[in-house]
């Protein structure tokens, strides 16, 4: 505790200070005349477009004989030229656009993932806080979040008898796992000394729950609550192929079955991007939440 | 026969962790009277943290009893604030909210809101943190979220102000900015106050009486010294004072001579 003061070695004399002339790298090309938000742009954007080109031009070369079995770019988008520019296309049955496939699986994953928090962060809580719930739960826990998430279709099919509770069923119970056990770490590790704050202002039950302990968690909450969006978006497009109707994973699925390869690639692309954003909006959600959770 | 204000009686601490148990504190009493400003001083380890934390209600101590106003105290309450070493700051509300979390919960019943948000006020204003009133503690230094702990704890108006180790972890010169900071509002409000230190000039330059403490384990007041010094006290002045020299050389005498602290060698 006593702070003492560093002994200064006798053997480490002060050097002598060396002059070193550091070479200015010469100015490249135009940035001087660009404006520095642009020159960074450009700086992000620049290098994934060079990867993105070239990884298309090898896809097109690779493919491009006429028995490959995966179709090259350039007649991806050609075939799928109809999906591309008309996304909105309302049909029969599940003949939609892309958009609404899309739609249609959101609003699953939408329903199970908010189910899943809301429960994940109470039984989170249940676990962090109590010795006993803890001691009873977790071995459960730790044995439930192990099984894949399609191994639980058939059995809330069995269960729900329909297709669409059943997928929102599966969306919960992958996403929950993650949540539970991240809010509990989170609240284990509440630093004692916002405890000891709480019992000297006494605190009561609820004051004490919203006002140290989820302030506290929630970095930990919003870790559980990202990982638990990434594996909701995995799991909607394997239960949706299975569960059929319009949803992304049906249409890639039944892509498949009328071997439109091009149909099943540009699918891909959009989950792909859709998860991206799923991914983000969570993350951004986090950081304005917990921009000032940070331990001072 | 008159109590004291805050008196301790017998207090002995033992710590059990598996088959061994280690005393801590033995046989600690101490009597405080309103208005004092009382140092525990004492090498680490010494658990005078722990007596600290017994005083607060934080810890339980294993015999013994703590009297406030003649009242048997075992549970923390806002009649006994502490200002943590690590000041305990709640990260995610600003340095007002900090406060005024305290204030509402204390003055619930007996304050109106706009009466609540003038005493958060008052207090930023005692420790001159208003300027800072809506950062986090993240964002302004460590002398001054020490000085917002203060404040914190001011506003429940305490019977009995705890400071543990309260500029432990600041530079020499914040630390003596805020030691004249705390004498100020010592004078101003004339509270109670026990403060934990290791620092043997902070003890002498703040305090009414030096409670030293022999090394633990089964430490035990070694000795209480008087420091008969007249407030306002000027550190500059004092450090030529004949009285401070004499109570800073018996403290550093016990400290260094009749309570080493033996190193585990």
């Amino acid at each position: 505790m006593t702070a003492s003061p560093v002994p200064i070695r006798p053997t480490e004399k002060p050097q002598a200070a060396k002059i070193m002339t550091l070479s200015i790298p010469p100015k490249t090309g135009s940035p001087r005349r660009l404006p520095p938000w642009l020159t960074s742009l450009a700086a992000h954007v620049v290098p994934p477009i060079i990867t993105l080109v070239f990884l298309l031009v090898l896809w097109e070369i690779l493919c491009s004989s006429p028995t490959a079995s995966v179709p090259p770019p350039s007649r991806v988008v050609s075939e799928t030229w109809e999906l591309i520019v008309h996304p909105f296309y309302a049909g029969q049955g599940v003949d939609q656009g892309l958009f609404w496939h899309i739609l249609a699986s959101l609003k699953r994953v939408a329903l199970g993932y908010c189910l899943a928090a809301v429960a994940g962060i109470a039984l989170g809580t249940l676990v962090g806080q109590s010795e006993w719930a803890m001691r009873g739960l977790d071995p459960i826990f730790q044995v439930l979040r192990t099984v894949p998430p399609l191994a639980w279709l058939p059995l809330s099919l069995a269960a729900f008898k329909d297709g669409n509770p059943s997928a929102i069923f599966v969306i919960f119970i992958t996403a929950i796992w993650p949540i539970i056990i991240n809010t509990a770490v989170g609240i284990r590790n509440i630093p004692q000394d916002y405890q000891n704050v709480a019992r000297v202002l006494r605190l009561n039950q609820f004051e004490y729950f919203t006002k140290i302990m989820i302030p506290a968690a929630a970095p930990y909450i919003f870790t559980g609550l990202r990982i638990g969006i990434g594996l909701s978006w995995l799991a909607i497009v394997a239960a949706e192929m299975l569960i059929g109707g319009v949803g992304i994973g049906f249409f890639i699925w039944d892509a498949w079955n009328s071997s439109r390869i091009s149909d099943i690639i540009l699918a891909l692309i959009y989950v792909g991007i859709v998860g991206y954003l799923l991914d983000r909006a969570i993350a951004f959600v986090a950081r304005t939440v917990t921009r000032n959770t940070a331990s001072a | 026969m008159s109590k004291p204000y805050l008196s301790l009686e017998q207090i002995d601490m033992v710590f059990s962790r598996g088959g061994a148990s280690t005393q801590v504190l033995n046989q600690v009493s101490l009597s405080v009277e309103k208005g004092e400003f009382i140092s525990i001083i004492g090498h680490s380890g010494c658990g005078k943290s722990t007596l600290l934390n017994i005083v607060a209600g934080l810890t339980q101590a294993t015999r013994g009893v703590v009297f406030l106003e003649g009242t048997v105290v075992d549970t923390p309450g806002p009649d006994r604030a502490v200002v943590f070493q690590n000041h305990s700051l709640l990260p995610w509300l600003t340095v007002y909210e900090n406060v005024k979390l305290a204030v509402d919960k204390v003055f619930s019943a007996s304050k109106s809101r706009a009466e609540r948000h003038e005493w958060t006020m008052r207090n930023l204003e005692l420790v001159q943190m208003v300027h800072a009133r809506d950062k986090h503690p993240s964002e302004v230094s460590g002398g001054m979220k020490q000085r917002v702990g203060i404040a914190r704890a001011l506003a429940m108006e305490p019977k009995v102000l705890l400071l543990d180790e309260p500029f432990g972890a600041l530079d020499a010169l914040t630390r003596a900015h805020l030691q004249d900071q705390v004498m100020q509002i010592h004078t101003e409000l004339a509270n109670t106050v026990l403060m934990i230190t290791h620092d043997v000039d902070e003890a002498v330059l703040l305090s009414d009486r030096i409670v030293m403490m022999t090394n633990g384990p089964s430490a035990r007041i070694g000795e209480i010294l008087d420091v008969p010094l007249d407030r306002p006290r000027r550190r500059i002045e004092l450090a030529a004072d004949a009285t401070y020299i004499r109570c800073r050389s018996s403290v550093l005498k016990f400290l260094y001579e009749r309570h080493r602290l033996v190193e585990a060698a």
